[in-house]
């Protein structure tokens, strides 16, 4: 027991951290003696508590900010429209499940093509008015159209019509047959406004209502006393400051200028994790890092080429240097072991030298030097990634030479333009959106040129199958084609790391969306 | 007085400057043999704390330190030395020609200097080398150009003090040429500020580097160089680990170095026009 | 004195023809940047038919004269014009951002500019001592570090070790002035550290060199003290590049920090031009390189000016 004993006293005494507690006592299989008062109650028990000033500290913010939710593009916007402000029709809960927010329930027509949506009755907006049908309508338009410059435009591109009902229901018609559609509507971008206000107002019907706003500096909303959902917002104030640069936010952080800051730097969080009165929170999502070969171009016309490069990277190594252990391996395909229909059967590709080489013999490719692209602004680590990487493949005979370009412009300048790239991918919560997007043949962000007969098939009936065994084989299929023919390399998918003060209490993250799907300041609460 | 002597009579502090110039010299060129590991190769875990395999630790990727330092002196002192040789000799010389020629000479080179040093330069190195690429030459050269400009306003201010003086006037009306005036009554007394701002602008270099690293631009990787290494590196000091100290230092060592002899020289020089 | 007003006056004209030029280079310049604000605003969403309707909407499709032209006339009117991405007017973005980075150059400037001039003239004083070497070597050491990571060191000490400063220094306008002051004491700190060492090595250096002059052998000839030759005979004649190398460190005070803005988080003009740049919106950087690019005009023909005032021999010119 004595040990036990010296690690309470540890404990208390703020020399290692809660999570450095509870896993050493359970190593020594000692939990159940630990005194309760130590230990955090079980997910979700806790009782959320109201009150207080939640200052959020996050990257991602410019001065060209803007507070219409069809010019959403980065983290900033983001926690403050869609996190605090505002709600759409569905949400994406902690399991990636939509359920009711705004539409109290949906059912679709047997093909699939026509959603009809009953909406929740006596939600009042920000400035009094009560939501109807009309706002709906309203808030989708905004991004539909040829007009339309919304960020959005491509996600409700597939709506063709949009019926009212009657007040409190609305029906999407759909191009074609989308068994996923309740997921395009939890989309943060259609956000519900008052119909026929202006779109800068920052009016809507979420937890918090905006009283100020600077952009790329600092926001300011405080609790909607009329928020719908009884069991959520439950700080008074929350304030969103802009702090682009990861050590400024660590800092804050540290010296409790703020209480929750968004992506902690990979290299220094293992160190962030001991500072005492602090929790890491992780989750492990969509977020994939990729090397895209565009297969029209000389040399990667060619699979074996693909396939050389594929075997010649350590995942492994990838993931404990590049993130620090914050991640898992990749299978060279983008769907995410959080995904719904994962093909956890496919093997795991594995660095293989041999086969690098074999494979690379085969293309009778001699003395080739492969330029791969990169740049921190494709992603936290891109550049040492490239460089470990250049390590790793050089001990298969395999010459890659590392192209430092400027962060500027990195995504008009080089990705979908060099024949091959290092890029970020935020990830969808569905397969469908993440392979329409990127995989499937003529799609405009098909980073990888990559056109397969059989996967653009099967991609399609996919999507309109509402028998959910009939397409996980459908989807296992898919994974396994992008593994062995594609033209991407995944080598890793990245947890979303935020730090907070541990007086935050939270549930069970959601993974959709960093910060708890975006929702931490609706779902979080500070402990008494 | 020969060099020989000069050196037997410099005082302490200048020879510490020396050696350590002289080290770094001898560091530059032996950096094949002294480098206990390849330049890019990874050898071990992240961040590791100094040891008998990595004296001075690991970085961020897992590089040996003490090699990525002895190649960084090679990379980066090389770009420094050509960055700062060809400023100071196309600002002094403009500034030069401008001091002496005066009337649109002066107004033309000035209003583009004025021009250049106005332009943001933020907007200038974005421009210049996303354009023309970031390879070593276009780098020199941009950085060179934008430093130029510092060296003209100092060459002119200082270079128009000593044109109002008798004895230019003396050899205007022995009938000597401009260069010769230039080279050989301007110089010499335009001498000291210049020499003393060429110990600064040497090492204002590795920073501008490190800056320019900032926006994704600068020396390629997996090629060290000092001022990359501490931008790399320097999120761990605020947890207490040294890592990023030792290139901050290694800039540091060198630049006190190279003023210690640059103290000297402005001393010596002093000293002998006055006897 | 009546050359002196007309050399001014040419000077004046002269730097509203160097302003336009900068702005037809800025206009020119962020134009050949890869990309437009339509792209850039949007990002990864960027699909060809949003960027198109973006395009058209800011009349991004115009040709770039009609647009630099349009931009200039409303300029000329004292009209700013408002953000391509967020349609806010510049006045407003840019206002306060302003006043705050002249407030953080000023503090900085009163602290270091004495600070370094004294240090350098007590240096050229006492030089080749132990004290004019501790002082050299100290200004050295900090210049050589880059200023962000003297930042995080500063912030490392004084704000997570002693927590004394504050880590971030993101002022409002409801904070009193001594609020303000604490809270930039640290990015203050820092810029005094970068700023320092150049003046006060110049400084020191310019005073040695006149020091070899033959009227000031006379002074001492005459027996005065050291310390009365430095300061009423040498320093006076030494001041020209001082005034030159202060004014260069003024400028880099107002125009270069955008680092130690981003690193203490404070809002002031550099990280606009930044982000501007970044999305292309066209009037707001030209709106603060214009601002940046007046500052520099204005604070050199200052230089000019005072460098020609105080040497008496350019004074009348012959």
């Amino acid at each position: 027991m004595s040990v036990l004993k010296t690690l309470e006293e540890l404990f208390v005494k703020g020399a290692i951290s809660r999570r450095e507690f509870i896993s050493r006592t359970a190593a020594l299989g000692l939990l159940a003696a630990v005194s309760p008062s130590l230990l955090p109650g079980p997910a979700g028990a806790e009782t959320p508590q109201k009150g207080g000033r939640l200052r959020l500290g996050v990257s991602g913010g410019s001065t060209t900010d803007s507070l219409d939710p069809a010019a959403i593009t980065d983290i900033m916007m983001q926690l403050l429209i869609y996190g605090q402000l505002g709600n759409s029709l569905v949400e994406i809960d902690h399991e990636n499940k939509p359920v009711p927010e705004l539409a109290e329930s949906w059912e679709a027509s047997p093909d699939a093509k026509e959603w009809t949506f009953r909406l929740r009755k006596g939600v009042e907006f920000h400035n009094g008015k009560t939501m109807d049908a009309d706002d709906v309508i309203f808030s989708i338009n905004h991004h539909r159209g040829e007009e339309s410059k919304s960020a959005a435009k491509a996600i409700v591109k597939a709506i063709t019509d949009v019926r009212k009902d009657d007040k409190n229901t609305v029906t999407f018609i759909l191009e074609d047959g989308n068994a996923d559609f309740p997921y395009i509507m939890s989309d943060y971008h259609l956000c519900i406004m008052p119909a026929g206000g202006d779109v800068q107002a920052g009016i809507f019907t979420g937890a918090y209502a905006l009283k100020d706003f600077e952009p790329g500096v600092r926001a300011f909303a405080v609790r909607n006393p009329n928020f719908f959902k009884p069991d959520r917002g439950h700080f008074d104030e929350v304030e969103t400051i802009a702090i682009s640069d990861v050590n400024a936010r660590t800092n804050a952080l540290k010296t409790g200028q703020i209480d929750v800051m968004n992506r902690c730097e990979r290299k220094t969080v293992h160190l962030l994790e001991r500072t005492p009165n602090l929790q890491i929170l992780r989750q492990d999502g969509f977020k994939h890092y990729t090397f895209a070969m565009q297969c029209d171009m000389k040399p990667y016309e060619n699979n074996d080429v693909r396939l050389a490069l594929k075997y010649a990277i350590d995942r492994e190594q990838m993931v404990k240097t590049i993130l620090r252990g914050y991640g898992t391996v990749g299978n060279d395909h983008p769907v995410s072991s959080a995904n719904r229909f994962y093909a956890k059967d496919l093997p795991q590709r594995q660095y293989d030298p041999d086969k690098a080489k074999f494979h690379l013999k085969k293309s009778g490719l001699k003395d080739a030097k492969f330029r791969l692209h990169t740049a921190e602004a494709a992603f936290v680590g891109a550049v040492d990634a490239g460089v470990l990487y250049r390590e790793q493949a050089s001990k298969a005979g395999i010459d890659i030479e590392v192209v430092r370009e400027p962060n500027d412009g990195y995504w008009s300048n080089v990705w979908l333009k060099k024949e091959w790239c290092a890029v970020f991918w935020g990830g969808r919560v569905t397969e469908d959106m993440m392979l329409s997007t990127a995989y499937a043949a003529g799609a405009p962000w098909n980073d990888t040129s990559w056109n397969n007969k059989r996967f653009n098939e099967l991609l399609v009936s996919a999507r309109a199958e509402l028998d959910e065994a009939k397409r996980r084989n459908m989807y296992a299929e898919m994974q396994q084609l992008i593994r062995d023919d594609g033209g991407v390399v995944v080598p890793m998918f990245a947890a979303d790391l935020a730090a907070a003060t541990d007086k935050l209490g939270h549930g069970p993250l959601a993974v959709n969306w960093e910060l708890d799907g975006f929702r931490g300041p609706e779902r979080w609460w500070f402990k008494s | 007085m020969t060099a020989i002597q000069l050196l037997k009579k410099s005082p302490a502090s200048a020879r510490v400057g020396m050696i350590i110039i002289v080290f770094n010299l001898l560091v530059m060129m032996l950096a094949p043999v002294i480098a206990p590991y390849p330049e890019t190769e990874v050898v071990g875990d992240v961040w590791v704390n100094s040891s008998a395999e990595n004296l001075l630790g690991t970085d961020q990727l897992g590089r040996d330190m003490l090699t990525r330092l002895v190649y960084g002196a090679r990379n980066t002192i090389t770009i420094a030395l050509f960055i700062t040789l060809i400023s100071f000799t196309v600002g002094a010389t403009c500034g030069f020609l401008a001091a002496t020629l005066k009337g649109w000479t002066d107004q033309v080179i000035s209003r583009m200097v004025d021009i250049i040093m106005a332009f943001p330069t933020l907007i200038f190195a974005l421009m210049v080398l996303s354009v023309l690429g970031t390879s070593i030459p276009v780098l020199i050269v941009v950085i060179a150009i934008l430093d130029s400009t510092r060296v003209y306003r100092l060459a002119r201010a200082v270079a128009m003090d000593i044109e109002v003086m008798d004895f230019i006037e003396v050899a205007r009306l022995r009938g000597e040429k401009l260069w010769w005036i230039m080279r050989r009554e301007i110089l010499p007394n335009a001498m000291p500020p210049l020499i003393a701002e060429f110990g600064l602008r040497f090492c204002f270099v590795f920073l501008f580097i490190s800056a320019l690293s900032f926006l994704g631009l600068g020396i390629q990787p997996p090629t060290a160089d000092w001022g990359s290494m501490v931008r790399e590196n320097a999120g761990a000091i605020t947890f207490g680990i040294l890592t990023p100290l030792y290139p901050a230092a290694a800039i540091a060592v060198l630049t006190i170095g190279v003023n210690l002899v640059v103290d000297w020289f402005l001393h010596q020089s002093s000293q002998l026009r006055s006897h | 004195m009546k050359t002196n007003t007309s050399i001014i006056l040419r000077r004046l004209g002269l730097g509203v023809v160097t302003l336009l030029v900068i702005s037809i280079l800025i206009f020119v310049g962020v134009e050949a940047l890869p990309g437009d604000l339509a792209e850039a605003v949007l990002g990864q969403s960027a699909t060809p038919e949003t960027v198109e309707a973006f395009r058209k909407e800011l009349k991004l499709d115009l040709p770039p004269h009609v647009r630099y032209f349009s931009w200039l006339g409303s300029f000329l009117r004292g009209d700013f014009g408002t953000s391509l991405a967020n349609g806010r007017p510049i006045a407003d973005l840019i206002g306060w951002r302003f006043s705050n980075t002249l407030f953080l150059a000023g503090i900085t400037a009163l602290i270091s500019i004495p600070f370094a001039v004294g240090l350098g003239i007590l240096a050229a004083l006492y030089r080749n001592t132990l004290f004019d070497r501790s002082i050299s070597i100290g200004t050295l050491s900090a210049i050589s570090f880059p200023e962000f990571f003297v930042a995080y060191i500063l912030i490392a000490i004084f704000s997570v070790q002693l927590t004394m400063f504050p880590s971030m220094s993101n002022i409002g306008p409801q904070m009193t002035l001594l609020q303000k002051i604490h809270a930039v004491a640290l990015p203050c700190l820092t810029l005094t550290l970068v700023v320092m060492a150049h003046m006060m090595r110049m400084t020191r250096a310019a005073i040695i060199n006149v020091l070899t002059s033959p009227f000031i052998e006379m002074a001492r000839l005459k027996g005065l003290s050291w310390r009365r030759v430095i300061l009423h005979h040498a320093f006076p004649n030494a001041l020209s590049p001082i005034i030159n190398v202060v004014v260069l460190n003024l400028a880099y005070l107002v125009v270069g920090v955008v680092v130690v803005e981003v690193v203490f988080v404070y809002p002031g003009l550099g990280q606009l031009l930044v982000d501007s740049v970044a999305k292309r919106d066209i009037p707001v950087v030209q709106a603060s390189g214009l601002i940046f690019a007046f500052t520099y005009v204005f604070l050199n023909l200052t230089a000019d000016i005072l460098s020609t005032l105080s040497n008496p021999r350019l004074r009348n010119p012959k």
